[in-house]
Protein backbone atom coordinates (compact mmCIF):
# COMPACT_ATOMS: atom_id res chain seq x y z
CA UNK A 1 0.00 0.00 0.00
CA UNK A 2 1.25 3.58 -0.89
CA UNK A 3 0.74 4.97 3.07
CA UNK A 4 2.90 1.85 4.01
CA UNK A 5 5.68 2.95 1.88
CA UNK A 6 5.20 6.96 2.76
CA UNK A 7 5.42 5.74 6.33
CA UNK A 8 8.86 3.68 5.68
CA UNK A 9 10.20 7.46 4.12
CA UNK A 10 9.00 9.22 6.63
CA UNK A 11 10.84 6.72 9.15
CA UNK A 12 13.96 7.48 7.28
CA UNK A 13 13.51 11.29 7.30
CA UNK A 14 12.52 12.00 10.87
CA UNK A 15 15.46 9.26 12.30
CA UNK A 16 18.49 11.13 10.63
CA UNK A 17 16.80 14.63 10.99
CA UNK A 18 16.46 13.84 14.96
CA UNK A 19 20.36 12.22 14.74
CA UNK A 20 21.40 15.39 12.72
CA UNK A 21 19.73 17.19 15.70
CA UNK A 22 21.44 16.28 17.95
CA UNK A 23 24.35 18.10 16.83
CA UNK A 24 22.85 21.25 17.72
CA UNK A 25 25.14 22.97 20.19
CA UNK A 26 27.96 20.50 19.58
CA UNK A 27 29.47 20.89 15.74
CA UNK A 28 32.85 21.62 15.39
CA UNK A 29 32.16 24.92 14.28
CA UNK A 30 29.86 27.62 14.14
CA UNK A 31 28.97 27.56 10.54
CA UNK A 32 28.64 23.23 11.02
CA UNK A 33 26.85 23.97 13.67
CA UNK A 34 24.24 26.03 11.98
CA UNK A 35 24.32 23.76 9.08
CA UNK A 36 23.54 20.95 10.56
CA UNK A 37 20.36 21.50 12.18
CA UNK A 38 19.38 22.80 8.81
CA UNK A 39 19.74 19.78 6.95
CA UNK A 40 18.04 18.45 9.77
CA UNK A 41 14.86 20.52 9.10
CA UNK A 42 14.93 19.77 5.56
CA UNK A 43 14.53 16.32 6.70
CA UNK A 44 12.12 16.61 9.77
CA UNK A 45 9.91 19.08 7.35
CA UNK A 46 9.81 16.57 4.57
CA UNK A 47 8.81 13.87 7.08
CA UNK A 48 5.82 16.09 8.40
CA UNK A 49 4.41 16.12 5.13
CA UNK A 50 4.90 12.21 4.32
CA UNK A 51 3.78 11.22 7.81
CA UNK A 52 0.41 13.46 7.60
CA UNK A 53 -0.54 12.30 3.82
CA UNK A 54 0.71 8.45 5.20
CA UNK A 55 -1.95 8.99 7.45
CA UNK A 56 -4.55 10.57 5.77
CA UNK A 57 -4.43 7.66 3.23
CA UNK A 58 -4.43 4.39 5.87
CA UNK A 59 -7.64 6.26 6.88
CA UNK A 60 -7.71 5.17 10.22
CA UNK A 61 -7.42 8.69 12.17
CA UNK A 62 -3.60 9.13 13.27
CA UNK A 63 -2.03 12.01 12.71
CA UNK A 64 1.79 13.16 12.18
CA UNK A 65 2.06 13.71 15.47
CA UNK A 66 0.64 10.21 16.74
CA UNK A 67 2.40 8.04 13.76
CA UNK A 68 6.04 10.18 14.96
CA UNK A 69 5.56 10.62 18.57
CA UNK A 70 3.67 7.37 19.65
CA UNK A 71 4.83 3.90 18.21
CA UNK A 72 7.75 2.29 19.74
CA UNK A 73 11.17 1.09 18.03
CA UNK A 74 9.62 -2.17 17.13
CA UNK A 75 7.13 -0.95 14.42
CA UNK A 76 9.49 2.02 12.86
CA UNK A 77 10.36 1.13 9.67
CA UNK A 78 13.59 2.96 8.73
CA UNK A 79 16.28 1.34 7.68
CA UNK A 80 19.65 1.38 9.67
CA UNK A 81 21.64 3.68 8.64
CA UNK A 82 19.96 6.43 9.60
CA UNK A 83 19.42 5.28 12.99
CA UNK A 84 23.06 4.87 13.38
CA UNK A 85 24.43 6.86 16.29
CA UNK A 86 26.45 10.55 14.98
CA UNK A 87 29.94 9.04 16.20
CA UNK A 88 32.29 11.67 15.15
CA UNK A 89 31.93 14.22 12.29
CA UNK A 90 33.20 11.48 9.70
CA UNK A 91 30.63 9.09 10.70
CA UNK A 92 28.01 11.69 10.17
CA UNK A 93 29.28 13.17 6.95
CA UNK A 94 29.20 9.74 5.37
CA UNK A 95 26.06 8.58 6.74
CA UNK A 96 24.48 11.71 5.38
CA UNK A 97 26.39 11.19 1.87
CA UNK A 98 25.04 7.80 1.58
CA UNK A 99 21.56 8.91 2.15
CA UNK A 100 21.62 12.06 0.30
CA UNK A 101 22.52 10.60 -2.61
CA UNK A 102 20.36 7.46 -2.59
CA UNK A 103 17.15 10.14 -1.87
CA UNK A 104 18.36 12.20 -5.05
CA UNK A 105 17.98 9.40 -7.17
CA UNK A 106 14.86 7.90 -5.44
CA UNK A 107 12.87 11.68 -5.61
CA UNK A 108 14.29 11.85 -9.08
CA UNK A 109 11.96 8.95 -9.88
CA UNK A 110 9.07 10.49 -7.86
CA UNK A 111 8.99 13.53 -9.76
CA UNK A 112 6.03 11.99 -12.33
CA UNK A 113 4.18 9.87 -9.75
CA UNK A 114 0.67 9.93 -9.53
CA UNK A 115 -0.11 11.63 -6.21
CA UNK A 116 0.12 14.95 -5.56
CA UNK A 117 1.47 15.32 -2.59
CA UNK A 118 4.29 12.28 -3.22
CA UNK A 119 4.90 14.67 -6.75
CA UNK A 120 5.06 17.98 -4.29
CA UNK A 121 7.52 16.43 -1.65
CA UNK A 122 9.84 15.29 -4.15
CA UNK A 123 10.07 18.39 -6.38
CA UNK A 124 11.48 19.99 -2.92
CA UNK A 125 13.37 17.17 -1.64
CA UNK A 126 15.17 16.59 -5.04
CA UNK A 127 17.09 20.05 -5.14
CA UNK A 128 17.37 19.80 -1.13
CA UNK A 129 19.30 16.64 -1.41
CA UNK A 130 21.43 17.97 -3.78
CA UNK A 131 22.51 20.80 -1.08
CA UNK A 132 23.03 17.64 0.88
CA UNK A 133 25.39 15.86 -0.73
CA UNK A 134 27.55 19.21 -1.94
CA UNK A 135 28.13 19.59 1.79
CA UNK A 136 28.78 15.96 2.82
CA UNK A 137 30.82 15.14 -0.41
CA UNK A 138 33.16 18.12 0.13
CA UNK A 139 33.91 16.92 3.67
CA UNK A 140 34.31 13.44 3.00
CA UNK A 141 36.66 14.78 0.52
CA UNK A 142 38.71 17.06 3.03
CA UNK A 143 38.63 14.74 6.29
CA UNK A 144 39.70 11.58 3.70
CA UNK A 145 41.97 13.86 1.95
CA UNK A 146 43.39 15.76 5.20
CA UNK A 147 45.46 14.83 7.86
CA UNK A 148 46.66 11.36 9.02
CA UNK A 149 44.17 11.59 11.74
CA UNK A 150 41.04 12.92 9.72
CA UNK A 151 42.07 10.35 6.89
CA UNK A 152 42.09 7.71 9.23
CA UNK A 153 39.00 8.55 11.43
CA UNK A 154 37.29 8.87 7.43
CA UNK A 155 38.47 5.01 6.82
CA UNK A 156 36.97 4.29 10.00
CA UNK A 157 33.83 5.44 9.09
CA UNK A 158 33.91 3.81 6.06
CA UNK A 159 34.20 0.34 8.15
CA UNK A 160 31.64 1.06 10.19
CA UNK A 161 29.06 2.68 7.95
CA UNK A 162 29.25 0.90 4.45
CA UNK A 163 27.53 -2.17 5.73
CA UNK A 164 24.21 -0.95 6.14
CA UNK A 165 23.99 1.17 2.70
CA UNK A 166 22.68 -2.28 1.21
CA UNK A 167 19.48 -1.82 2.82
CA UNK A 168 18.48 1.08 1.43
CA UNK A 169 18.43 -0.70 -2.49
CA UNK A 170 16.08 -3.68 -0.89
CA UNK A 171 13.21 -4.05 -3.05
CA UNK A 172 9.68 -2.13 -1.67
CA UNK A 173 6.11 -1.29 -2.25
CA UNK A 174 5.05 -1.29 -5.67
CA UNK A 175 3.46 2.40 -5.24
CA UNK A 176 7.01 4.00 -5.32
CA UNK A 177 9.83 4.20 -7.08
CA UNK A 178 12.16 1.03 -7.31
CA UNK A 179 14.89 1.11 -5.25
CA UNK A 180 16.65 -2.00 -6.30
CA UNK A 181 16.96 -0.36 -9.37
CA UNK A 182 19.07 2.56 -8.49
CA UNK A 183 21.96 0.92 -6.59
CA UNK A 184 23.92 1.11 -9.70
CA UNK A 185 24.03 5.27 -10.32
CA UNK A 186 24.49 5.37 -6.51
CA UNK A 187 27.43 4.11 -6.58
CA UNK A 188 28.63 5.63 -10.36
CA UNK A 189 27.54 9.16 -7.99
CA UNK A 190 29.95 7.73 -4.87
CA UNK A 191 32.79 6.31 -6.19
CA UNK A 192 34.57 9.84 -7.90
CA UNK A 193 33.95 11.27 -4.25
CA UNK A 194 35.28 7.99 -2.87
CA UNK A 195 38.41 8.70 -5.29
CA UNK A 196 38.81 12.22 -4.39
CA UNK A 197 38.84 11.43 -0.92
CA UNK A 198 41.37 8.90 -1.17
CA UNK A 199 39.55 5.90 0.17
CA UNK A 200 38.98 2.86 -1.18
CA UNK A 201 34.94 1.49 -2.14
CA UNK A 202 34.68 -1.31 -0.10
CA UNK A 203 33.36 -4.42 -1.94
CA UNK A 204 31.86 -7.67 -0.91
CA UNK A 205 31.11 -6.45 2.36
CA UNK A 206 28.25 -8.29 4.37
CA UNK A 207 25.21 -6.32 3.94
CA UNK A 208 23.37 -5.56 7.44
CA UNK A 209 19.53 -5.37 7.44
CA UNK A 210 16.48 -5.73 9.24
CA UNK A 211 15.18 -1.84 9.65
CA UNK A 212 12.53 -2.34 7.38
CA UNK A 213 10.73 -5.70 9.71
CA UNK A 214 11.43 -3.17 12.89
CA UNK A 215 14.65 -4.83 13.90
CA UNK A 216 17.01 -1.92 14.84
CA UNK A 217 19.83 -1.80 16.91
CA UNK A 218 19.90 -0.23 20.49
CA UNK A 219 20.45 3.50 19.63
CA UNK A 220 17.02 3.91 17.91
CA UNK A 221 15.29 2.88 21.13
CA UNK A 222 17.15 5.62 23.17
CA UNK A 223 16.74 7.94 20.00
CA UNK A 224 12.71 7.61 20.21
CA UNK A 225 12.93 8.15 23.87
CA UNK A 226 14.37 11.41 23.70
CA UNK A 227 12.39 12.44 21.11
CA UNK A 228 8.97 11.32 22.22
CA UNK A 229 9.27 11.80 26.01
CA UNK A 230 7.52 15.30 25.83
CA UNK A 231 4.78 14.11 23.92
CA UNK A 232 4.23 10.78 25.58
CA UNK A 233 4.53 12.69 28.92
CA UNK A 234 1.97 16.12 28.41
CA UNK A 235 -0.11 14.32 25.57
CA UNK A 236 -1.07 17.38 22.94
CA UNK A 237 1.62 19.57 24.98
CA UNK A 238 2.03 23.19 22.69
CA UNK A 239 4.43 25.71 23.53
CA UNK B 1 -0.63 32.72 -11.70
CA UNK B 2 -2.50 35.84 -10.19
CA UNK B 3 -5.81 35.29 -10.67
CA UNK B 4 -8.01 39.20 -10.50
CA UNK B 5 -11.71 38.73 -11.12
CA UNK B 6 -13.15 41.51 -9.50
CA UNK B 7 -12.66 44.02 -6.85
CA UNK B 8 -13.14 42.27 -3.82
CA UNK B 9 -10.10 39.74 -5.25
CA UNK B 10 -8.01 42.79 -6.09
CA UNK B 11 -8.00 44.12 -2.57
CA UNK B 12 -7.56 40.52 -1.15
CA UNK B 13 -4.77 40.07 -3.39
CA UNK B 14 -3.51 43.47 -2.24
CA UNK B 15 -3.83 42.86 1.25
CA UNK B 16 -1.92 39.25 1.17
CA UNK B 17 0.81 40.29 -1.19
CA UNK B 18 1.66 43.51 1.17
CA UNK B 19 3.23 40.76 4.24
CA UNK B 20 6.00 40.71 5.00
CA UNK B 21 8.10 37.95 4.90
CA UNK B 22 9.39 37.04 8.47
CA UNK B 23 12.57 35.76 7.85
CA UNK B 24 13.81 38.41 5.28
CA UNK B 25 11.50 41.75 5.96
CA UNK B 26 12.69 43.28 2.83
CA UNK B 27 10.33 41.56 0.64
CA UNK B 28 6.99 40.73 0.82
CA UNK B 29 5.31 37.30 0.39
CA UNK B 30 4.23 38.25 -3.49
CA UNK B 31 7.99 39.55 -4.51
CA UNK B 32 9.00 35.91 -3.07
CA UNK B 33 6.76 33.88 -5.38
CA UNK B 34 5.11 32.15 -2.11
CA UNK B 35 2.03 33.63 -2.64
CA UNK B 36 0.63 31.84 -5.72
CA UNK B 37 -3.01 32.91 -5.75
CA UNK B 38 -6.09 34.33 -3.32
CA UNK B 39 -9.74 33.87 -4.44
CA UNK B 40 -12.47 34.85 -2.83
CA UNK B 41 -15.90 33.14 -2.85
CA UNK B 42 -18.89 34.27 -0.55
CA UNK B 43 -16.66 36.58 1.64
CA UNK B 44 -14.02 34.00 1.91
CA UNK B 45 -10.52 34.97 0.53
CA UNK B 46 -8.51 31.68 0.08
CA UNK B 47 -4.57 32.14 -0.31
CA UNK B 48 -2.49 29.68 -2.12
CA UNK B 49 1.02 29.60 -0.02
CA UNK B 50 4.13 27.62 -1.38
CA UNK B 51 6.80 26.65 1.05
CA UNK B 52 10.28 27.64 0.57
CA UNK B 53 11.83 24.51 2.17
CA UNK B 54 10.78 21.50 3.27
CA UNK B 55 11.45 22.35 6.79
CA UNK B 56 10.92 26.38 6.54
CA UNK B 57 9.87 27.00 10.23
CA UNK B 58 8.39 30.15 8.98
CA UNK B 59 5.53 28.52 7.28
CA UNK B 60 3.33 28.75 10.10
CA UNK B 61 3.96 32.57 10.36
CA UNK B 62 4.01 33.25 7.20
CA UNK B 63 0.13 31.58 6.71
CA UNK B 64 -0.78 33.32 9.80
CA UNK B 65 0.64 36.74 8.99
CA UNK B 66 -1.20 36.48 5.04
CA UNK B 67 -4.55 35.00 7.39
CA UNK B 68 -4.39 37.99 9.44
CA UNK B 69 -3.89 40.62 6.54
CA UNK B 70 -6.80 39.20 4.70
CA UNK B 71 -9.24 39.61 8.23
CA UNK B 72 -7.91 42.87 8.55
CA UNK B 73 -9.11 43.41 5.19
CA UNK B 74 -13.09 42.22 5.63
CA UNK B 75 -12.37 38.42 4.47
CA UNK B 76 -13.06 34.96 6.43
CA UNK B 77 -9.57 33.66 5.81
CA UNK B 78 -7.71 30.80 4.79
CA UNK B 79 -4.80 29.48 3.32
CA UNK B 80 -3.79 26.65 1.53
CA UNK B 81 -0.54 24.88 1.22
CA UNK B 82 0.72 24.24 -2.29
CA UNK B 83 3.13 22.01 -2.70
CA UNK B 84 3.00 21.26 -6.41
CA UNK B 85 4.50 22.67 -8.52
CA UNK B 86 7.55 23.03 -5.84
CA UNK B 87 8.80 26.50 -5.17
CA UNK B 88 11.50 28.04 -7.07
CA UNK B 89 13.74 31.25 -6.43
CA UNK B 90 12.94 31.67 -10.61
CA UNK B 91 9.71 33.07 -8.40
CA UNK B 92 11.57 35.71 -6.67
CA UNK B 93 10.16 38.59 -8.78
CA UNK B 94 12.81 41.04 -10.35
CA UNK B 95 11.65 43.71 -7.76
CA UNK B 96 12.00 41.29 -5.17
CA UNK B 97 15.70 40.60 -6.43
CA UNK B 98 16.01 44.33 -6.32
CA UNK B 99 15.00 44.57 -2.71
CA UNK B 100 17.13 41.80 -1.50
CA UNK B 101 20.34 43.48 -2.70
CA UNK B 102 19.22 46.74 -1.37
CA UNK B 103 19.01 44.97 1.70
CA UNK B 104 22.64 43.48 1.68
CA UNK B 105 21.60 40.03 0.53
CA UNK B 106 22.71 38.59 -3.07
CA UNK B 107 19.81 37.44 -4.70
CA UNK B 108 19.83 33.69 -6.32
CA UNK B 109 21.06 33.08 -9.80
CA UNK B 110 18.35 32.54 -11.99
CA UNK B 111 17.30 29.34 -14.05
CA UNK B 112 20.24 27.53 -11.87
CA UNK B 113 20.05 24.00 -10.67
CA UNK B 114 23.20 23.51 -8.52
CA UNK B 115 25.37 19.87 -9.00
CA UNK B 116 27.90 18.68 -7.40
CA UNK B 117 30.76 21.34 -7.06
CA UNK B 118 29.95 23.82 -9.41
CA UNK B 119 29.25 27.44 -7.52
CA UNK B 120 27.16 30.05 -8.83
CA UNK B 121 28.56 33.27 -9.23
CA UNK B 122 27.87 35.45 -6.53
CA UNK B 123 28.06 39.32 -7.06
CA UNK B 124 28.75 41.19 -3.99
CA UNK B 125 25.20 43.21 -2.56
CA UNK B 126 27.84 46.30 -1.31
CA UNK B 127 30.50 47.34 -3.78
CA UNK B 128 28.93 44.65 -7.30
CA UNK B 129 32.37 42.72 -6.89
CA UNK B 130 32.03 39.28 -8.52
CA UNK B 131 35.12 37.89 -6.51
CA UNK B 132 33.85 36.36 -3.57
CA UNK B 133 34.13 33.45 -2.06
CA UNK B 134 31.46 30.82 -0.06
CA UNK B 135 32.07 30.88 3.67
CA UNK B 136 29.62 28.51 4.66
CA UNK B 137 26.77 26.67 2.45
CA UNK B 138 24.38 27.28 5.18
CA UNK B 139 23.43 30.82 6.74
CA UNK B 140 21.44 32.38 9.19
CA UNK B 141 18.52 30.58 7.78
CA UNK B 142 17.87 27.64 5.96
CA UNK B 143 17.60 29.54 2.47
CA UNK B 144 20.58 31.18 2.86
CA UNK B 145 24.23 30.84 2.31
CA UNK B 146 27.24 32.69 4.35
CA UNK B 147 29.24 34.48 1.51
CA UNK B 148 32.39 37.16 1.94
CA UNK B 149 33.33 39.60 -0.76
CA UNK B 150 37.17 39.82 -1.62
CA UNK B 151 37.08 43.50 -2.89
CA UNK B 152 35.82 45.32 -0.14
CA UNK B 153 35.96 42.64 2.47
CA UNK B 154 32.34 42.30 3.27
CA UNK B 155 30.55 39.45 4.42
CA UNK B 156 26.99 38.51 3.37
CA UNK B 157 24.55 36.51 2.98
CA UNK B 158 23.17 34.93 -0.77
CA UNK B 159 19.96 33.45 -0.83
CA UNK B 160 20.21 30.14 -2.41
CA UNK B 161 18.99 29.22 -5.62
CA UNK B 162 16.82 25.99 -5.88
ZN1 LIG C 1 32.09 43.83 -1.98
Amino acid sequence: MLWEGLLELADDHLVLGHRLSEWCGHAPMLEEDLALPNLALDLIGTARTLFDHAGKLEGAGRTEDDLAYLRDARVYRNCLLVERPNGDFAHTMLRQLYFAAFMELYWQQALDHTDDIVRGVAGKAVKEMGYHIRHSAEWVIRLGDGTEESARRMRAAVNALHRYTGEMFEPSYSELPNRVALQGAWEARLKPVFTEAMLDWPNDVFMQTGGRQGIHGEGLGHMLATMQILHRAHPGATW
Amino acid sequence: MVEVLDLDQARAWAAAAAVPDPEVPCVTVADLGILRWVRVEDGVATAGVAPTYSGCPAVLAIELAVETALRDAGFDARTERILTPAWTTDWITDAGREKLRAYGIAPPASGGKGSLFDSPVVACPQCGSDDTAKISEFGSTACKAQYQCRSCAEPFDYFKCI
